[in-house]
Protein backbone atom coordinates (compact mmCIF):
# COMPACT_ATOMS: atom_id res chain seq x y z
CA UNK A 1 0.00 0.00 0.00
CA UNK A 2 1.40 3.32 -0.89
CA UNK A 3 0.81 6.64 0.61
CA UNK A 4 -2.56 8.55 -0.07
CA UNK A 5 -1.83 11.70 -0.90
CA UNK A 6 -5.00 14.23 -0.60
CA UNK A 7 -5.72 16.77 -3.97
CA UNK A 8 -7.39 20.28 -2.42
CA UNK A 9 -9.12 22.68 -3.95
CA UNK A 10 -6.39 25.37 -4.75
CA UNK A 11 -9.57 27.89 -5.16
CA UNK A 12 -13.28 28.60 -4.44
CA UNK A 13 -14.76 27.36 -7.48
CA UNK A 14 -17.57 25.36 -9.48
CA UNK A 15 -16.99 21.78 -10.81
CA UNK A 16 -17.33 21.89 -14.17
CA UNK A 17 -15.99 18.43 -15.16
CA UNK A 18 -14.63 15.68 -13.58
CA UNK A 19 -12.16 14.06 -15.76
CA UNK A 20 -11.04 10.76 -13.60
CA UNK A 21 -12.82 7.69 -11.39
CA UNK A 22 -12.31 5.76 -8.87
CA UNK A 23 -9.47 3.33 -9.65
CA UNK A 24 -8.37 5.42 -12.73
CA UNK A 25 -4.65 5.37 -12.63
CA UNK A 26 -3.14 8.61 -12.99
CA UNK A 27 0.63 10.48 -13.83
CA UNK A 28 1.99 13.37 -12.22
CA UNK A 29 0.32 16.50 -13.52
CA UNK A 30 -2.82 14.86 -15.38
CA UNK A 31 -6.25 16.64 -15.22
CA UNK A 32 -8.23 15.47 -13.01
CA UNK A 33 -10.98 17.66 -12.67
CA UNK A 34 -11.79 21.44 -14.01
CA UNK A 35 -13.44 24.12 -11.87
CA UNK A 36 -14.72 27.48 -12.40
CA UNK A 37 -14.05 30.34 -10.57
CA UNK A 38 -14.28 34.17 -12.39
CA UNK A 39 -15.61 33.05 -15.75
CA UNK A 40 -12.32 30.76 -15.96
CA UNK A 41 -11.96 27.26 -16.21
CA UNK A 42 -8.74 26.02 -14.94
CA UNK A 43 -7.60 22.51 -14.33
CA UNK A 44 -6.77 20.75 -10.99
CA UNK A 45 -4.03 18.46 -11.90
CA UNK A 46 -2.90 14.99 -9.55
CA UNK A 47 -0.28 16.07 -7.41
CA UNK A 48 1.88 12.69 -7.61
CA UNK A 49 1.63 9.38 -9.94
CA UNK A 50 -0.52 6.90 -8.39
CA UNK A 51 -4.27 5.42 -8.39
CA UNK A 52 -7.25 7.54 -7.69
CA UNK A 53 -8.79 5.85 -4.46
CA UNK A 54 -11.82 8.31 -4.32
CA UNK A 55 -13.18 11.25 -5.45
CA UNK A 56 -15.31 13.85 -3.56
CA UNK A 57 -16.58 15.91 -6.11
CA UNK A 58 -19.28 16.27 -9.19
CA UNK A 59 -19.82 18.49 -11.29
CA UNK A 60 -22.48 21.26 -10.42
CA UNK A 61 -21.06 21.25 -6.66
CA UNK A 62 -19.15 24.17 -5.34
CA UNK A 63 -16.04 23.79 -3.69
CA UNK A 64 -14.54 25.91 -0.79
CA UNK A 65 -10.19 26.44 -1.16
CA UNK A 66 -8.36 23.03 0.71
CA UNK A 67 -11.93 20.97 -0.06
CA UNK A 68 -9.72 17.35 -0.29
CA UNK A 69 -11.50 16.37 -3.69
CA UNK A 70 -9.73 13.40 -4.07
CA UNK A 71 -6.95 11.05 -2.60
CA UNK A 72 -4.43 9.38 -4.75
CA UNK A 73 -2.58 6.44 -3.51
CA UNK A 74 0.76 7.34 -4.56
CA UNK A 75 3.06 4.22 -6.15
CA UNK B 1 -39.65 68.15 -59.69
CA UNK B 2 -38.76 70.90 -57.71
CA UNK B 3 -39.98 68.80 -55.12
CA UNK B 4 -38.29 65.62 -55.88
CA UNK B 5 -35.46 67.26 -55.73
CA UNK B 6 -36.19 68.77 -52.32
CA UNK B 7 -37.17 65.12 -50.98
CA UNK B 8 -33.91 63.60 -51.85
CA UNK B 9 -32.14 66.58 -50.48
CA UNK B 10 -33.94 65.88 -47.49
CA UNK B 11 -32.50 62.41 -47.07
CA UNK B 12 -30.05 61.20 -45.20
CA UNK B 13 -28.40 59.31 -47.82
CA UNK B 14 -28.06 62.83 -49.55
CA UNK B 15 -25.83 63.94 -46.74
CA UNK B 16 -23.67 60.76 -46.40
CA UNK B 17 -20.04 61.12 -46.71
CA UNK B 18 -17.74 58.60 -47.32
CA UNK B 19 -16.18 58.96 -44.00
CA UNK B 20 -19.60 58.70 -42.47
CA UNK B 21 -19.35 55.02 -44.58
CA UNK B 22 -16.04 54.35 -42.97
CA UNK B 23 -17.91 55.13 -39.37
CA UNK B 24 -20.81 52.75 -40.12
CA UNK B 25 -17.94 50.03 -41.23
CA UNK B 26 -16.41 50.71 -37.67
CA UNK B 27 -19.26 49.89 -36.21
CA UNK B 28 -20.69 46.93 -37.69
CA UNK B 29 -17.02 45.26 -37.07
CA UNK B 30 -17.82 46.29 -33.42
CA UNK B 31 -20.62 44.45 -33.70
CA UNK B 32 -19.04 41.38 -35.11
CA UNK B 33 -16.46 41.41 -32.75
CA UNK B 34 -18.82 41.44 -29.64
CA UNK B 35 -20.82 38.46 -31.33
CA UNK B 36 -18.33 36.47 -33.67
CA UNK B 37 -15.80 36.75 -31.23
CA UNK B 38 -17.35 37.52 -27.88
CA UNK B 39 -15.08 40.40 -27.11
CA UNK B 40 -16.06 42.94 -24.30
CA UNK B 41 -20.00 42.33 -25.21
CA UNK B 42 -21.24 44.38 -23.39
CA UNK B 43 -19.60 47.66 -24.14
CA UNK B 44 -18.82 46.76 -28.08
CA UNK B 45 -22.10 45.78 -28.93
CA UNK B 46 -23.93 48.61 -27.40
CA UNK B 47 -20.99 51.32 -28.69
CA UNK B 48 -20.92 49.71 -32.41
CA UNK B 49 -24.84 50.51 -33.11
CA UNK B 50 -24.13 53.65 -31.24
CA UNK B 51 -21.75 54.44 -33.35
CA UNK B 52 -23.56 53.35 -36.72
CA UNK B 53 -26.41 55.49 -35.64
CA UNK B 54 -24.08 58.70 -34.54
CA UNK B 55 -22.96 58.68 -38.27
CA UNK B 56 -26.66 58.08 -40.00
CA UNK B 57 -26.44 62.09 -40.95
CA UNK B 58 -29.77 64.43 -40.23
CA UNK B 59 -31.07 61.73 -38.02
CA UNK B 60 -30.23 64.52 -34.66
CA UNK B 61 -29.81 61.87 -32.46
CA UNK B 62 -26.87 63.62 -30.67
CA UNK B 63 -28.67 67.03 -30.93
CA UNK B 64 -27.49 68.85 -27.92
CA UNK B 65 -31.02 69.86 -25.43
CA UNK B 66 -31.87 72.91 -26.41
CA UNK B 67 -34.80 73.74 -28.57
CA UNK B 68 -37.75 72.63 -27.82
CA UNK B 69 -38.81 69.39 -29.47
CA UNK B 70 -34.91 69.56 -31.20
CA UNK B 71 -33.37 67.81 -29.01
CA UNK B 72 -31.91 64.10 -29.87
CA UNK B 73 -32.17 60.91 -27.08
CA UNK B 74 -28.36 60.00 -27.52
CA UNK B 75 -27.35 63.96 -27.30
CA UNK B 76 -29.34 64.61 -24.19
CA UNK B 77 -27.86 61.62 -22.21
CA UNK B 78 -24.59 62.31 -23.56
CA UNK B 79 -25.08 66.18 -22.31
CA UNK B 80 -26.59 65.72 -18.93
CA UNK B 81 -24.63 62.36 -17.40
CA UNK B 82 -21.39 63.17 -19.18
CA UNK B 83 -20.49 66.65 -20.38
CA UNK B 84 -22.02 68.48 -17.70
CA UNK B 85 -22.63 66.54 -15.33
CA UNK B 86 -20.01 63.40 -15.40
CA UNK B 87 -23.17 60.83 -13.32
CA UNK B 88 -22.29 57.92 -15.38
CA UNK B 89 -18.87 57.04 -14.81
CA UNK B 90 -19.34 57.32 -11.01
CA UNK B 91 -22.60 55.21 -10.95
CA UNK B 92 -20.95 52.46 -13.06
CA UNK B 93 -18.50 52.25 -9.58
CA UNK B 94 -21.17 52.43 -7.09
CA UNK B 95 -22.06 48.69 -9.21
CA UNK B 96 -18.47 47.92 -9.30
CA UNK B 97 -17.70 47.99 -5.77
CA UNK B 98 -20.83 45.98 -5.53
CA UNK B 99 -18.65 43.16 -7.89
CA UNK B 100 -15.64 43.55 -6.31
CA UNK B 101 -14.30 40.89 -3.84
CA UNK B 102 -12.08 42.91 -1.41
CA UNK B 103 -10.77 39.76 0.47
CA UNK B 104 -7.42 39.10 -1.72
CA UNK B 105 -6.08 42.67 -1.50
CA UNK B 106 -7.03 42.45 2.08
CA UNK B 107 -5.38 39.56 2.62
CA UNK B 108 -2.16 40.57 1.14
CA UNK B 109 -1.70 44.11 1.09
CA UNK B 110 1.85 44.05 -0.60
CA UNK B 111 -0.43 43.90 -3.52
CA UNK B 112 -1.78 47.56 -3.15
CA UNK B 113 1.56 48.32 -4.20
CA UNK B 114 1.66 46.43 -7.75
CA UNK B 115 -1.66 47.87 -8.08
CA UNK B 116 0.32 51.35 -7.74
CA UNK B 117 3.42 50.53 -9.22
CA UNK B 118 1.41 49.20 -12.97
CA UNK B 119 -0.48 52.42 -12.91
CA UNK B 120 3.38 53.94 -14.61
CA UNK B 121 1.76 53.41 -17.64
CA UNK B 122 -0.60 56.21 -17.20
CA UNK B 123 2.49 58.50 -16.84
CA UNK B 124 4.32 57.12 -19.20
CA UNK B 125 1.04 58.22 -21.95
CA UNK B 126 1.09 60.95 -20.17
CA UNK B 127 4.45 62.43 -21.33
CA UNK B 128 4.17 60.69 -24.49
CA UNK B 129 1.56 62.82 -25.23
CA UNK B 130 2.80 65.93 -24.33
CA UNK B 131 5.57 64.92 -26.69
CA UNK B 132 3.76 64.33 -29.49
CA UNK B 133 2.01 67.54 -28.73
CA UNK B 134 -1.17 67.02 -27.15
CA UNK B 135 -2.37 69.70 -24.53
CA UNK B 136 -1.70 68.85 -20.68
CA UNK B 137 -6.01 68.33 -20.63
CA UNK B 138 -5.72 66.07 -23.53
CA UNK B 139 -2.48 64.46 -22.11
CA UNK B 140 -3.83 63.42 -18.97
CA UNK B 141 -7.13 61.98 -20.28
CA UNK B 142 -4.70 60.13 -22.81
CA UNK B 143 -2.55 59.07 -20.25
CA UNK B 144 -5.44 57.90 -17.72
CA UNK B 145 -6.29 54.71 -20.94
CA UNK B 146 -3.43 53.50 -19.03
CA UNK B 147 -5.39 52.67 -16.25
CA UNK B 148 -7.26 50.46 -18.13
CA UNK B 149 -10.40 51.11 -16.96
CA UNK B 150 -13.08 52.43 -19.03
CA UNK B 151 -15.18 54.28 -16.39
CA UNK B 152 -12.42 56.23 -15.25
CA UNK B 153 -10.85 56.92 -18.30
CA UNK B 154 -14.87 58.42 -19.64
CA UNK B 155 -14.89 60.68 -16.05
CA UNK B 156 -11.62 62.10 -16.39
CA UNK B 157 -11.44 62.90 -20.39
CA UNK B 158 -15.66 63.97 -20.37
CA UNK B 159 -13.99 66.55 -17.64
CA UNK B 160 -10.63 67.53 -18.89
CA UNK B 161 -10.92 67.05 -22.82
CA UNK B 162 -14.60 66.04 -23.95
CA UNK B 163 -13.48 66.71 -27.75
CA UNK B 164 -11.30 63.06 -27.44
CA UNK B 165 -13.38 61.30 -24.65
CA UNK B 166 -14.94 58.82 -27.44
CA UNK B 167 -11.68 57.82 -28.52
CA UNK B 168 -9.92 57.28 -25.22
CA UNK B 169 -12.84 55.25 -24.18
CA UNK B 170 -12.95 53.10 -27.00
CA UNK B 171 -8.87 52.62 -26.49
CA UNK B 172 -9.46 51.95 -22.97
CA UNK B 173 -12.34 49.08 -24.04
CA UNK B 174 -10.66 47.31 -27.05
CA UNK B 175 -7.34 47.42 -25.24
CA UNK B 176 -8.67 45.77 -22.38
CA UNK B 177 -10.40 43.16 -24.62
CA UNK B 178 -7.34 42.68 -26.23
CA UNK B 179 -5.03 42.25 -23.19
CA UNK B 180 -4.66 38.11 -23.82
CA UNK B 181 -2.43 39.22 -26.77
CA UNK B 182 -0.84 42.58 -25.28
CA UNK B 183 0.37 41.08 -21.87
CA UNK B 184 1.49 37.63 -22.26
CA UNK B 185 4.53 38.45 -24.34
CA UNK B 186 5.85 41.05 -22.33
CA UNK B 187 5.21 39.39 -19.21
CA UNK B 188 7.12 36.07 -20.51
CA UNK B 189 9.96 38.45 -21.82
CA UNK B 190 10.46 39.80 -18.45
CA UNK B 191 10.13 36.80 -16.60
CA UNK B 192 12.20 33.71 -16.28
CA UNK B 193 10.55 30.18 -15.90
CA UNK B 194 12.08 29.91 -12.27
CA UNK B 195 9.93 32.88 -11.18
CA UNK B 196 7.04 32.12 -13.44
CA UNK B 197 6.92 28.73 -11.52
CA UNK B 198 6.80 30.40 -8.04
CA UNK B 199 4.09 28.43 -6.26
CA UNK B 200 2.45 31.09 -3.54
CA UNK B 201 1.07 30.18 -0.57
CA UNK B 202 -3.23 30.08 -0.60
CA UNK B 203 -4.43 33.61 0.57
CA UNK B 204 -5.42 33.74 4.72
CA UNK B 205 -9.10 33.69 4.92
CA UNK B 206 -10.17 37.29 5.83
CA UNK B 207 -13.00 37.88 8.37
CA UNK B 208 -16.45 39.64 7.71
CA UNK B 209 -15.28 42.33 10.26
CA UNK B 210 -12.26 43.36 7.50
CA UNK B 211 -14.30 43.29 4.78
CA UNK B 212 -17.07 45.83 6.16
CA UNK B 213 -14.20 47.71 7.59
CA UNK B 214 -12.21 48.22 4.42
CA UNK B 215 -14.16 50.00 2.28
CA UNK B 216 -15.64 52.76 4.65
CA UNK B 217 -11.77 53.45 6.12
CA UNK B 218 -10.33 53.39 2.53
CA UNK B 219 -12.98 55.55 1.32
CA UNK B 220 -12.20 58.12 4.02
CA UNK B 221 -8.35 57.46 3.56
CA UNK B 222 -8.61 58.30 -0.18
CA UNK B 223 -10.48 60.82 -0.61
CA UNK B 224 -8.68 62.77 2.44
CA UNK B 225 -5.69 62.34 0.41
CA UNK B 226 -7.06 62.73 -3.25
CA UNK B 227 -10.65 65.13 -2.64
CA UNK B 228 -11.40 64.85 -6.27
CA UNK B 229 -11.09 61.25 -6.46
CA UNK B 230 -14.29 61.20 -4.34
CA UNK B 231 -16.95 60.55 -6.94
CA UNK B 232 -15.40 57.38 -7.83
CA UNK B 233 -13.69 56.21 -4.89
CA UNK B 234 -16.36 56.96 -2.69
CA UNK B 235 -19.04 55.38 -5.05
CA UNK B 236 -17.10 52.64 -5.52
CA UNK B 237 -17.25 52.17 -1.62
CA UNK B 238 -20.53 52.79 -1.11
CA UNK B 239 -21.04 49.79 -3.93
CA UNK B 240 -18.82 47.21 -1.84
CA UNK B 241 -19.86 48.77 1.65
CA UNK B 242 -23.50 47.36 0.17
CA UNK B 243 -22.39 44.08 -0.62
CA UNK B 244 -20.38 43.24 2.21
CA UNK B 245 -22.55 44.52 5.09
CA UNK B 246 -24.85 41.58 3.99
CA UNK B 247 -28.19 43.60 5.74
CA UNK B 248 -29.32 44.93 1.66
CA UNK B 249 -29.02 42.18 0.06
CA UNK B 250 -31.56 43.73 -2.86
CA UNK B 251 -29.83 46.99 -3.01
CA UNK B 252 -26.49 45.29 -3.63
CA UNK B 253 -28.38 43.00 -6.30
CA UNK B 254 -29.93 45.84 -8.08
CA UNK B 255 -25.98 47.53 -8.02
CA UNK B 256 -24.46 44.52 -9.94
CA UNK B 257 -27.30 43.41 -12.25
CA UNK B 258 -30.05 46.11 -12.97
CA UNK B 259 -28.43 49.57 -12.44
CA UNK B 260 -25.01 47.92 -13.70
CA UNK B 261 -27.15 46.89 -16.86
CA UNK B 262 -29.53 50.38 -17.86
CA UNK B 263 -26.51 52.22 -16.98
CA UNK B 264 -24.10 50.24 -19.21
CA UNK B 265 -26.86 50.61 -21.77
CA UNK B 266 -26.62 54.56 -21.62
CA UNK B 267 -23.39 54.94 -20.93
CA UNK B 268 -22.15 52.81 -23.72
CA UNK B 269 -24.83 54.12 -26.57
CA UNK B 270 -23.83 57.71 -26.23
CA UNK B 271 -19.90 56.96 -26.44
CA UNK B 272 -20.90 55.23 -29.28
CA UNK B 273 -22.76 58.09 -30.63
CA UNK B 274 -20.51 60.51 -30.26
CA UNK B 275 -17.84 58.29 -32.67
CA UNK B 276 -19.29 60.85 -35.59
CA UNK B 277 -16.85 61.20 -38.62
CA UNK B 278 -16.07 64.88 -37.38
CA UNK B 279 -14.90 63.67 -33.95
CA UNK B 280 -12.94 60.96 -35.20
CA UNK B 281 -11.34 61.92 -38.42
CA UNK B 282 -8.64 63.32 -37.25
CA UNK B 283 -4.40 62.82 -36.99
CA UNK B 284 -5.12 62.72 -33.40
CA UNK B 285 -6.95 59.31 -33.28
CA UNK B 286 -4.07 57.57 -34.59
CA UNK B 287 -1.70 59.17 -32.11
CA UNK B 288 -3.75 58.15 -29.23
CA UNK B 289 -4.44 54.82 -29.64
CA UNK B 290 -0.92 54.45 -30.16
CA UNK B 291 -0.28 56.03 -26.51
CA UNK B 292 -2.99 54.14 -25.40
CA UNK B 293 -1.54 51.05 -26.32
CA UNK B 294 1.98 52.10 -24.82
CA UNK B 295 0.40 52.80 -21.88
CA UNK B 296 -1.04 49.73 -21.63
CA UNK B 297 2.50 48.21 -22.50
CA UNK B 298 4.09 49.99 -19.81
CA UNK B 299 1.58 49.38 -17.25
CA UNK B 300 1.76 45.65 -17.49
CA UNK B 301 5.79 46.01 -17.76
CA UNK B 302 5.46 48.17 -14.79
CA UNK B 303 3.74 45.72 -12.55
CA UNK B 304 6.27 42.52 -13.28
CA UNK B 305 8.83 44.58 -12.72
CA UNK B 306 7.94 46.02 -9.39
CA UNK B 307 7.03 42.65 -8.13
CA UNK B 308 10.29 41.47 -8.81
CA UNK B 309 11.65 43.98 -6.74
CA UNK B 310 9.58 43.31 -4.09
CA UNK B 311 11.20 39.83 -4.25
CA UNK B 312 14.59 41.51 -3.66
CA UNK B 313 13.34 42.49 -0.29
CA UNK B 314 10.52 39.40 0.76
CA UNK B 315 11.59 36.02 2.03
CA UNK B 316 8.35 34.32 0.76
CA UNK B 317 8.72 35.43 -2.74
CA UNK B 318 6.01 36.61 -5.00
CA UNK B 319 5.28 35.38 -8.40
CA UNK B 320 5.85 38.21 -10.62
CA UNK B 321 2.95 37.41 -13.02
CA UNK B 322 0.47 38.95 -10.94
CA UNK B 323 2.26 42.09 -11.41
CA UNK B 324 0.66 42.90 -14.69
CA UNK B 325 -2.84 42.28 -13.34
CA UNK B 326 -1.96 45.95 -11.66
CA UNK B 327 -3.14 47.22 -14.85
CA UNK B 328 -7.02 46.40 -13.56
CA UNK B 329 -9.03 45.37 -16.87
CA UNK B 330 -10.61 43.25 -13.86
CA UNK B 331 -10.74 40.77 -14.39
CA UNK B 332 -8.92 39.81 -17.47
CA UNK B 333 -5.71 40.56 -16.57
CA UNK B 334 -5.52 38.68 -13.49
CA UNK B 335 -6.96 35.60 -15.77
CA UNK B 336 -3.47 36.09 -17.89
CA UNK B 337 -1.54 35.75 -14.92
CA UNK B 338 -3.61 32.56 -13.82
CA UNK B 339 -3.08 31.43 -17.54
CA UNK B 340 0.62 32.15 -17.70
CA UNK B 341 1.21 30.86 -14.18
CA UNK B 342 -0.58 27.37 -15.13
CA UNK B 343 1.21 26.93 -18.22
CA UNK B 344 4.78 27.18 -16.31
CA UNK B 345 3.35 25.02 -13.32
CA UNK B 346 0.11 23.13 -14.03
CA UNK B 347 -0.15 23.34 -9.80
CA UNK B 348 -0.02 27.37 -9.81
CA UNK B 349 -3.12 28.95 -9.18
CA UNK B 350 -2.36 32.72 -9.17
CA UNK B 351 -6.18 33.81 -10.01
CA UNK B 352 -6.78 35.27 -6.35
CA UNK B 353 -3.79 35.87 -5.95
CA UNK B 354 -3.68 38.45 -8.91
CA UNK B 355 -7.20 39.71 -7.83
CA UNK B 356 -5.53 41.31 -4.85
CA UNK B 357 -3.28 43.61 -7.72
CA UNK B 358 -6.09 43.78 -9.62
CA UNK B 359 -8.34 45.39 -7.71
CA UNK B 360 -5.55 47.67 -6.43
CA UNK B 361 -5.44 48.93 -10.13
CA UNK B 362 -9.12 50.08 -10.18
CA UNK B 363 -8.35 52.18 -6.70
CA UNK B 364 -4.99 53.12 -8.06
CA UNK B 365 -6.51 54.56 -11.73
CA UNK B 366 -9.22 56.29 -9.85
CA UNK B 367 -6.69 58.04 -7.69
CA UNK B 368 -4.49 58.66 -10.36
CA UNK B 369 -7.53 60.55 -12.25
CA UNK B 370 -8.31 62.21 -9.07
CA UNK B 371 -4.63 63.76 -9.13
CA UNK B 372 -4.63 64.65 -12.46
CA UNK B 373 -8.17 66.35 -11.99
CA UNK B 374 -6.73 68.60 -9.01
CA UNK B 375 -4.02 69.36 -10.71
CA UNK B 376 -5.43 70.59 -14.11
CA UNK B 377 -8.79 71.36 -13.68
Amino acid sequence: MGKETPVTAPIVGKVVKVLTKEGDRVKENDEIATIEAMKMEMPIVAPVSGVVKQINIQPGQVIQADTVIALIEQD
Amino acid sequence: MELLVKVLRNTGLYHLTWQNGVMIAVGGLFIWLAIRKKMEPYELLPIGIGIILGNLPLARLMNPPGDIQQSGILGVIFHYTLYYHNLLPPLIFLCLGAMTDFGPLIANPKTLLLGAAAQMGIYAAFWGAILLGFDIREAASIGIIGGADGPTTIYTSAQLAPHILGITAVCAYTYMALVPFIQPPIMRALTTLKERQIVMRQLRPVSKTERIVFPVFAAIVIILLVPLSAPLIGMFMVGNLLRESGVVPRLADVAQNALMNAVTIFLMLAIGAWMSAENVFHIRTLKIMGLGFAAFAVGTAGGILFAKFLNLFLKEKINPLIGSAGVSAVPMAARISQHLGQQANPKNFLLMHAMGPNVAGVIGSAVAAGIFLSILR
